[in-house]
C-alpha cells in the first residue's frame, strides 16, 4: 500500500466516523429548540421533560462528536503537511474561526443548558437552547467554506513561494459552491435528527409506554422530516447538481456512470458501472432524464468520460457512481416515507398505524448511510484533485509520514474507534430504554453536577 | 509587524489552553489518589464538568491560528511530530470520553475503569504536552526542505538527531506533571469543601517544593541545550521581569496556599504557567522551529508567515470573535461560581 492510499484511508476513515456524531447533534439541535419553545409556551411539562430526554442523547452524541473531531483538524498538518503548508493561509481561515465563532460559542451554552438548568431562568435556558443549535450550525458552516474551497477554489492568489493566500475574505466565505452545499448538508442533518426522533416514538408507540411521549416525537420528527425530505432533494439537491455539473463534469460524469457525451443523456436508476467496457452494465434507464435535470432540456448535451483526459477522471469511479446512487436512491425513500406519514399524522391514523411505525423504526440508520454517501460523492469527485484543478491529491500528503507509521495510526484509529461505537451504542440504548420520565433518572439528578 | 503580533497571539491562545484546560488535567491527575468516596469523587469531577470541553476549545482555537498564521510551521511540526500528536488524540479521546460517560454508567466496575482510565490520560497528557513544548525548545532535525520526523525516542541524548523523548524532554514533562497536578488541587481548593478541599490544600505542599526543582532544572537544562534561549533576556534586560514573575508567583503560590486564599493562590498559578510559557516563547522568538541540524535550516517567523491579506484581515476577525468568546466564557463561569453543589443538576 503506497503512502498516499493510507494517507487517504486515514482521512476518509476518522472523518466518516465523525460525522456519524455531528450530523445528528446539528439535526436535533434544532429540533431540542422546538421541543424547547413548545415548552416555553405551555409552561413545560412533557414538553420540558421531552427535551431533556433529547438533551440527554445530544450530550452524548456531542461528546463523540468533538473527541472525534478534534483529531480532523490535526490531520491536516499531520497527514496532509504539503498540502497545508501551500493553502493554510486560505482555509486555515475558515478553520480557525470554526474554533473562535463556534466551538466557545456552543461549549459555553451547552455547559448551560446541561448543568444549569436550576441556576437559570426559563428563558435563559431556551436561550442556552438556541445558542447550541446555532452554534452547531455555525461550526458545519465553516467546515463547507472549507471543503467548498477545495471543490472550488475563489478569491485566492499565488505567493511568490507557491502558497495560496485569500484576496477576498467575503468571497471566501460565500463561494457559491459553499452556500448550495451548506443548505444541502443542512437539510441532510435535519433529515438525520427528524428521522431518529420519529423512530424513537415509532418504537415507544410499538413497545406499548411512555406513549404520550412516543407521540410528541413522531409528530416533531414526522413533521421536521416532511419537510427536511422534501427540501433535500428541491431545491438543495436540484441546485447542487446543476451546479456541480457545471463545473465538476468529470465528477457528474462520474457519478452518472456516463461513459459516452451524449444529447439527450439518460439518468442509470440500477446498473454497475464497467471501466473496461465504458458501459452500464444491467443497466436501467430513464431517457433524456438526466439532460433534463441538469440543463431543463431533454435534447441538452451532457459531457460524458470520453471528454475527460483519463489521468483527470475520479480515481474511484464505481465508488463515487454507487456512492451517489445510494444516496439519491435513499432520498427518494426518505421523501416517499415522509409524505406517507404526514399524510397519516394529519389523517390522526398515524399512531395507530402499525407498519407506517415499522416503517419509520427501521429506517432511522438511512440517513446516516445517505449522509454519508453524500459526503463520499463529494469527496470522491473530486479525485484526483486536492484543491480543484490547482494541486492533485499526490502532491499533498506528508511525504515524510511512512506509510507504515501512516498505518500503525490507522490501525489505531480503527481500534479505538470500534470501542467507541461500542460503547455509544450501548449508552444511547440505555437512554432510549429508560425513557424521558424523571423516575428513571432519579440517581441521576444527584451526579449531573 | 504582522509577525510580531500573530505570534504573540498564537501564545496568547496557547497560555489560555494551558491555564483553562491545565486544572482539568491536574483534577484528572488528582481524582486518582485523592478522593476517598464517591460523593467526593462527584465533587471533583463535577467541578469541572461543565467547563472542560470549552477549555479544551481553546487547544482547537489556536491549532487553527497556528495554520492559518504560519501554515509552514503547521504543516513541518504537524508531520514531523506525528506519533506524539496522534497519541495525544488518543489520549483527548480516552480523556474526554471517560469524563463525560461515567456519569451514564450506574455499574461500579465500569466507573472504576472510565475513572481509572481518565485520570491516566490526564496524567499522560500533561507530560506528552510538557514534552512537546520541550521538544520545540531543543529543536529537531529540519531536512533542507524544511520537513522532519522524529522517532518516539533514541538514544534519550538532546544530539542533532533526538527523539521525541530525551533527558531534556522527559524534564520537560515533569514541570508539567508536577505543575498542572499543582494547577489542578488549587482549582479544587476553591471549588470544593470539606475534607476534599483540605487534603488538596494540604498536597500543595509536596508539590510546590517538586515544582521549584523542577523549574530551576528545567531552566538550567535549557540553557545548556540551547544557549541561545538567554539571547533575547540579554539583549532586552527589561524583559528579565520574566523570570522574576515566575519566581514571584511562585512564592505568591506557597504563601496564599498557607494563608487559606484558594482564589488568589489559583490565580498565582495560572501567572505562574503564563510566566513560564511566555518565557519559552521568548527565548525562541523570532525563531519558531529551532534546527538541530544548523541555524540556517530554523523555522523563523519570517519565513513561515501567511500572505499579508490574509493576517490584516484575520486581526479583524479575530480580535471580534475572541472579545464574544470570553463574553460567553465569563458568562458560563459567573453562573457555575462557588462550591459544586450537587443537587444543583438539572438533567
Amino acid at each position: 500500500m503506497t503512502a498516499e492510499l493510507i494517507h487517504r484511508l486515514h482521512f476518509a476513515f476518522t472523518i466518516t466516523f465523525h460525522y456519524l456524531f455531528p450530523q445528528l447533534t446539528m439535526g436535533l439541535g434544532l429540533l431540542i429548540v422546538v421541543l424547547k419553545s413548545v415548552a416555553l409556551k405551555t409552561g413545560g411539562g412533557q414538553w420540558d421533560r421531552a427535551a431533556r430526554f433529547w438533551g440527554r442523547i445530544f450530550a452524548i452524541n456531542f461528546v463523540f462528536g468533538v473527541v472525534t473531531g478534534i483529531p480532523m483538524e490535526f490531520e491536516f498538518g499531520t497527514n496532509w503537511a504539503r498540502f497545508s503548508r501551500l493553502s493554510g493561509g486560505v482555509i486555515g481561515q475558515p478553520l480557525a474561526m470554526e474554533g473562535v465563532f463556534s466551538f466557545f460559542l456552543e461549549s459555553a451554552f451547552l455547559g448551560l443548558f446541561l448543568y444549569g438548568e436550576k441556576r437559570i431562568s426559563k428563558l435563559m435556558h431556551w436561550f442556552s437552547a438556541v445558542m447550541v443549535f446555532v452554534g452547531s450550525w455555525i461550526s458545519g458552516f465553516f467546515i463547507i467554506v472549507t471543503d467548498a474551497w477545495m471543490q472550488h477554489p475563489v478569491a485566492y492568489d499565488r505567493l511568490p513561494n507557491g502558497q495560496f493566500q485569500v484576496l477576498s475574505f467575503w468571497q471566501l466565505l460565500l463561494n457559491p459552491w459553499g452556500l448550495l452545499q451548506y443548505a444541502h448538508n443542512m437539510t441532510g442533518a435535519v433529515v438525520t435528527g427528524s428521522f431518529v426522533m420519529a423512530a424513537v416514538g415509532a418504537f415507544y408507540l410499538l413497545e406499548g409506554r411512555l406513549q404520550s411521549y412516543g407521540r410528541i416525537f413522531l409528530k416533531v420528527g414526522v413533521i421536521a422530516g416532511v419537510i427536511a425530505s422534501i427540501l433535500i432533494i428541491f431545491p438543495t439537491g436540484d441546485l447542487h447538481g446543476k451546479y456541480v455539473a457545471r463545473n465538476q463534469p468529470a465528477a457528474m460524469a462520474g457519478m452518472e456512470g456516463l461513459f459516452k457525451t451524449e444529447a439527450g443523456a439518460g439518468v442509470v436508476l440500477v446498473g454497475q458501472p464497467n471501466e473496461e467496457t465504458g458501459q452500464i452494465d444491467n443497466p436501467i434507464v430513464v431517457n433524456d432524464a438526466l439532460s433534463f435535470l441538469i440543463y431543463g432540456t431533454t435534447k441538452a448535451e451532457v459531457t460524458g468520460l470520453d471528454q475527460i483526459p483519463r489521468d483527470q477522471w475520479p480515481t474511484a469511479l464505481p465508488l463515487l457512481y454507487y456512492a451517489y446512487h445510494i444516496m439519491a436512491g435513499l432520498g427518494t425513500w426518505f421523501a416517499v416515507l415522509m409524505i406517507g406519514s404526514a399524510f397519516l399524522l394529519w389523517r390522526k391514523r398515524l399512531y395507530t398505524a402499525r407498519w407506517a411505525l415499522w416503517a419509520l423504526l427501521l429506517s432511522f440508520p438511512l440517513p446516516y448511510i445517505a449522509n454519508t454517501a453524500g459526503w463520499l460523492t463529494a469527496e470522491l469527485g473530486r479525485q484526483p484533485w486536492l484543491i480543484y484543478g490547482l494541486m492533485r491529491t499526490s502532491e499533498g500528503y506528508s511525504n515524510t509520514v511512512s506509510a507504515s507509521n501512516g498505518l500503525f495510526t490507522l490501525l489505531g484509529f480503527m481500534g479505538l474507534y470500534l470501542l467507541l461505537g461500542i460503547l455509544f451504542t450501548v449508552l444511547i440504548y440505555r437512554e432510549i430504554s429508560s425513557g424521558p420520565e424523571p423516575k428513571a433518572h432519579a440517581a441521576e439528578a444527584v451526579h449531573a453536577d | 509587524m504582522m509577525g510580531f503580533i500573530w505570534f504573540w497571539l498564537v501564545a496568547v491562545m496557547i497560555v489560555g489552553y494551558v491555564v483553562l484546560d491545565g486544572f482539568d488535567l491536574g483534577v484528572g491527575v488528582l481524582h486518582l489518589f485523592l478522593v476517598r468516596t464517591e460523593a467526593e469523587r462527584r465533587a471533583a469531577l463535577g467541578s469541572i464538568g461543565p467547563v472542560w470541553d470549552g477549555n479544551e476549545v481553546w487547544l482547537l482555537a489556536a491549532g487553527g491560528t497556528l495554520y492559518f498564521a504560519f501554515p509552514l510551521l503547521y504543516a513541518s511540526a504537524f508531520s514531523g511530530f506525528y506519533l506524539p500528536l496522534m497519541i495525544v488524540l488518543w489520549l483527548l479521546i480516552l480523556r474526554g470520553v471517560s469524563l463525560e460517560l461515567r456519569n451514564h454508567v450506574e455499574v461500579g466496575v465500569w466507573r472504576a475503569l472510565l475513572d481509572g482510565v481518565f485520570g491516566l490520560a490526564s496524567a499522560l497528557l500533561t507530560i506528552f504536552f510538557g514534552a512537546a513544548l520541550a521538544n520545540v525548545l531543543r529543536g529537531v532535525p529540519l531536512q533542507a526542505d524544511g520537513y522532519f520526523f522524529l522517532p518516539l525516542w533514541t538514544n534519550w541524548q538532546p544530539g542533532p538527531h533526538p527523539g521525541i523523548l530525551d533527558w531534556y524532554t522527559v524534564i520537560g514533562g515533569l514541570v508539567a506533571l508536577v505543575a498542572l497536578t499543582l494547577h489542578g488541587a488549587l482549582w479544587l481548593t476553591i471549588k470544593t469543601s470539606g475534607e476534599l478541599a483540605q487534603r488538596a490544600r494540604r498536597i500543595v505542599t509536596p508539590l510546590w517544593f517538586g515544582l521549584v526543582a523542577l523549574t530551576l532544572a528545567s531552566l538550567a537544562a535549557t540553557i545548556t541545550v540551547r544557549p541561545v534561549s538567554v539571547n533575547n533576556y540579554f539583549n532586552y534586560p527589561a524583559t528579565f521581569i520574566v523570570p522574576v514573575g515566575v519566581a514571584a508567583s511562585l512564592a505568591a503560590i506557597w504563601f496564599l496556599n498557607r494563608k487559606a486564599q484558594p482564589v488568589k493562590a489559583f490565580l498565582s498559578s495560572c501567572l505562574y504557567l503564563f510566566f513560564m510559557l511566555s518565557g519559552a516563547c521568548w527565548g525562541l522568538y523570532p525563531t519558531l522551529l529551532p534546527a538541530t541540524t544548523g541555524a540556517d535550516r530554523d523555522i523563523t517567523l519570517t519565513g513561515a508567515i501567511s500572505g499579508p491579506h490574509t493576517l490584516a484581515v484575520g486581526l479583524v476577525w479575530w480580535g471580534f470573535g475572541m472579545v464574544l468568546a470570553l463574553g460567553y466564557i465569563v458568562f458560563v463561569y459567573s453562573k457555575f461560581r462557588g462550591k459544586v453543589d450537587l443537587h444543583a443538576g438539572g438533567n
